[in-house]
């Protein structure tokens, strides 16, 4: 059964006026069968952690750990990361012109499996994936999020999701942008993915309305690049009716 | 639609040129054409038309003296198709823009002709090589497609030595031609060409231009139109790597009414010194109404030392055409393109590969001969092996 462990992270970006702190100390264990909400205000520090954990070159570690099942993250290539199992779904999706979805698609799980996928089935359930998520077949010519609409590109990285199947899935502010059929078609998949029960699901959010249809066991509250609280889905209640107030009246205190 | 591009709908508005393009002093169909070398100076780089190209390099073929050798000609083609030397001027669709193009047509004395005849489908296409041997040479070819005849002419530029060469195309009313000139000599090589067509009435040409190879490579395309209803889709695809200067001009000239012309030239740069340049003007005549053209030029920069200039330049004399834009972008390779398909698993290399190959993908899609587009896309796979190479070797260099 699969573990992410993030273990006392610190993370900093370069700015003109030098490195700047974002994360300070992050600790949270994410295990195969669990879903975890994290939530936060607005530069709080929600999408470093993810990008940090998928090994994006803008984010210095400063120190800290994330292993997954005991293998050092850090260490490994960005790809090398996708590999031992670990998937971001992008808040902003990227365009790469000219690669169909579909020659994407197989690259993808060509090299996540380390051999091609069977052409009969592989077809069936890229089409299978696609129509889960309200997509027509004919997105797989169509090339990687080019022309695609906000909820077009969320749908498109559930669809990912779902063919890749990873072992822990981070999914960051998924939800946003999307209007209330969409986000009931994404959360489904999401759902879908978490049943398999050998999953784990980080999902990122700065709303809770994606909590009424992906179901969290552990809420984490992130506010000035740590967790501030942490509990169960009766927290997420509490920020729907109080919002963050509490939480950044505190760390203004600190 | 990027943001990038700038559309000129009908009229003479005012546009920018972007930084570093000035609009020329003097309008495009001013500039002097002539068939005798004494016509045009010896260039110093401080020409309009020179002012990109390294002259310094060019002295061998500036000079207006016979060539140490005669390149080798090797072409065939289907039955029908006639091949047959002819006197220099015996089409002069093309007249000499430069010094260069004047020197070659003088000294490459005769030209060989293929002729498509009337009305032929050729359904294989026609091949001439033209070898340099490692001297200084001419060539002249002139490809005539005769009235309603369809036809692939492809033209491989091989070799080692210097090449100056005009290529003059006549396309028949209502025929099709596709031209393809292939420039991949060895990496010591030059070559200097001018290419002329002139596009019937109700005809349609595909030229394209591929330069892969070579020191220097630098072609000047200029097309005209003999009627109306002409349609010219020029096409062209370059990738310099470190030392490599490929420079490519264009002139399309619209005099006649109701005539198209679509300009598509793609390159990728990668290494230390690659150049690359690319000039489009695009007339068109108080005559030519109805007229309909876009020019397009993209640069995908892959490594630091690598420089690409882009000028598209629109005269415009008449406010009743359909439509004239141009567009031009120059990008460097995007990291997050390559962060995203990393993100999913597929390896640095691979996911370079199939970002620059998607990026030559719909230009390549349109070249319509399978032969070129696989030859293409096996060289750019070397090709960004190389580069790849390259930048490991650099990382290298700066851990130390």
């Amino acid at each position: 059964m699969a573990t992410l462990e993030i273990r006392d992270l610190h993370v900093s970006v370069d700015t003109e006026n030098g490195p700047k702190q974002i994360l300070r100390g992050v600790n949270l264990t994410i295990a195969a069968g669990q879903t975890h909400a994290i939530m936060g205000p607005n530069g709080s520090g929600k999408s470093t952690l993810a990008y940090s954990i998928a090994g994006h070159p803008k984010y210095n570690i400063t120190s800290g750990t994330v292993t997954l099942d005991g293998e050092d993250v850090l260490d490994m290539k960005v790809d090398e990361r996708a590999r031992a199992g670990l998937f971001l779904a992008m808040q902003y999706p990227v365009e790469v012109p000219g690669v169909s979805v579909a020659n994407f698609l197989r690259t993808a799980k060509t090299a996540i499996d380390g051999e091609a996928p069977k052409l009969r089935t592989w077809v069936k359930d890229v089409n299978k994936a696609l129509s889960d998520l309200d997509m027509d077949p004919t997105f797989g010519q169509r090339n990687v999020n080019e022309g695609f609409s906000g909820g077009e590109k969320k749908r498109h990285e559930i669809v990912q999701l779902e063919l890749l199947n990873p072992k822990i899935a981070i999914l960051d502010e998924t939800d946003s942008g999307l209007d209330i059929d969409a986000l009931k078609i994404v959360s489904e998949g999401v759902n879908r993915f978490a049943s398999q029960g050998d999953k784990g699901v980080l999902l990122i959010t700065h709303y809770t309305r994606i909590l009424r249809y992906i179901k969290p066991d552990f809420v984490h509250v992130f506010v000035d690049g740590r967790v501030a609280e942490e509990g169960g889905p009766e927290l997420a209640e509490e920020l729907e009716a109080n919002g963050y107030e509490r939480f950044l009246k505190a760390s203004t205190k600190a | 639609m990027s943001a990038a591009e700038t559309l000129v709908a009908t009229g003479n508005r005012a546009h920018s040129h972007g930084p570093g393009s000035p609009v020329p002093l003097q309008a495009r169909s001013e500039r002097p054409t002539s068939y005798d070398v004494a016509d045009f100076a010896v260039p110093n780089g401080r020409e309009e038309e020179w002012r990109f190209t390294p002259v310094k390099q060019l002295k061998a073929l500036f000079d207006d003296a016979a060539g140490t050798e005669t390149p080798k000609i090797d072409a065939s083609g289907p039955e029908g198709v006639v091949f047959e030397t002819v006197a220099a001027d015996s089409v002069k669709v093309g007249k000499p823009q430069d010094r260069s193009a004047a020197i070659a047509w003088t000294h490459a004395g005769e030209a060989l002709a293929v002729r498509i005849p009337v009305e032929a489908e050729l359904t294989e296409p026609v091949h001439v090589n033209v070898a340099s041997l490692g001297g200084r040479g001419f060539s002249h070819l002139i490809v005539e497609a005769g009235r309603h005849s369809r036809a692939i002419v492809i033209i491989d530029h091989t070799g080692a030595g210097e090449l100056g060469s005009n290529v003059e195309v006549v396309v028949g009313d209502g025929a099709e031609l596709r031209v393809v000139s292939i420039q991949q000599g060895d990496h010591e090589s030059i070559h200097l060409a001018q290419h002329d067509a002139l596009v019937g009435r109700d005809a349609k040409l595909h030229h394209v231009v591929v330069t892969l190879g070579g020191k220097i490579v630098r072609i000047g395309t200029n097309v005209r139109y003999a009627g109306p209803g002409g349609d010219a889709e020029l096409l062209g695809v370059y990738f310099a790597e470190g030392g490599q200067h490929h420079e490519n001009r264009l002139f399309v000239d619209h005099e006649a009414v109701h005539c198209k012309s679509n300009v598509i030239y793609k390159g990728a740069l990668a290494g230390d010194h690659a150049r690359s340049v690319w000039i489009g003007d695009v007339l068109i005549r108080a005559a030519a109404e109805g007229t309909n053209t876009f020019e397009l030029n993209r640069n995908l920069v892959l490594t630091d030392g690598a420089r690409a200039d882009s000028v598209p330049n629109l005269e415009i004399e008449t406010g009743e055409i359909e439509g004239a834009g141009h567009a031009s972008a120059t990008g460097r390779f995007d990291d997050e393109q390559l962060f995203y398909l990393q993100a999913r698993g597929i390896p640095e290399d691979a996911a370079r590969r199939l970002v620059v190959s998607g990026f030559f993908n719909d230009i390549i899609g349109k070249i319509g001969v399978p032969e070129v587009a696989e030859h293409l896309h096996d060289v750019i796979e070397e090709k960004l092996a190389r580069a790849a190479e390259l930048s490991a070797s650099a990382k290298a260099v700066v851990g130390q």
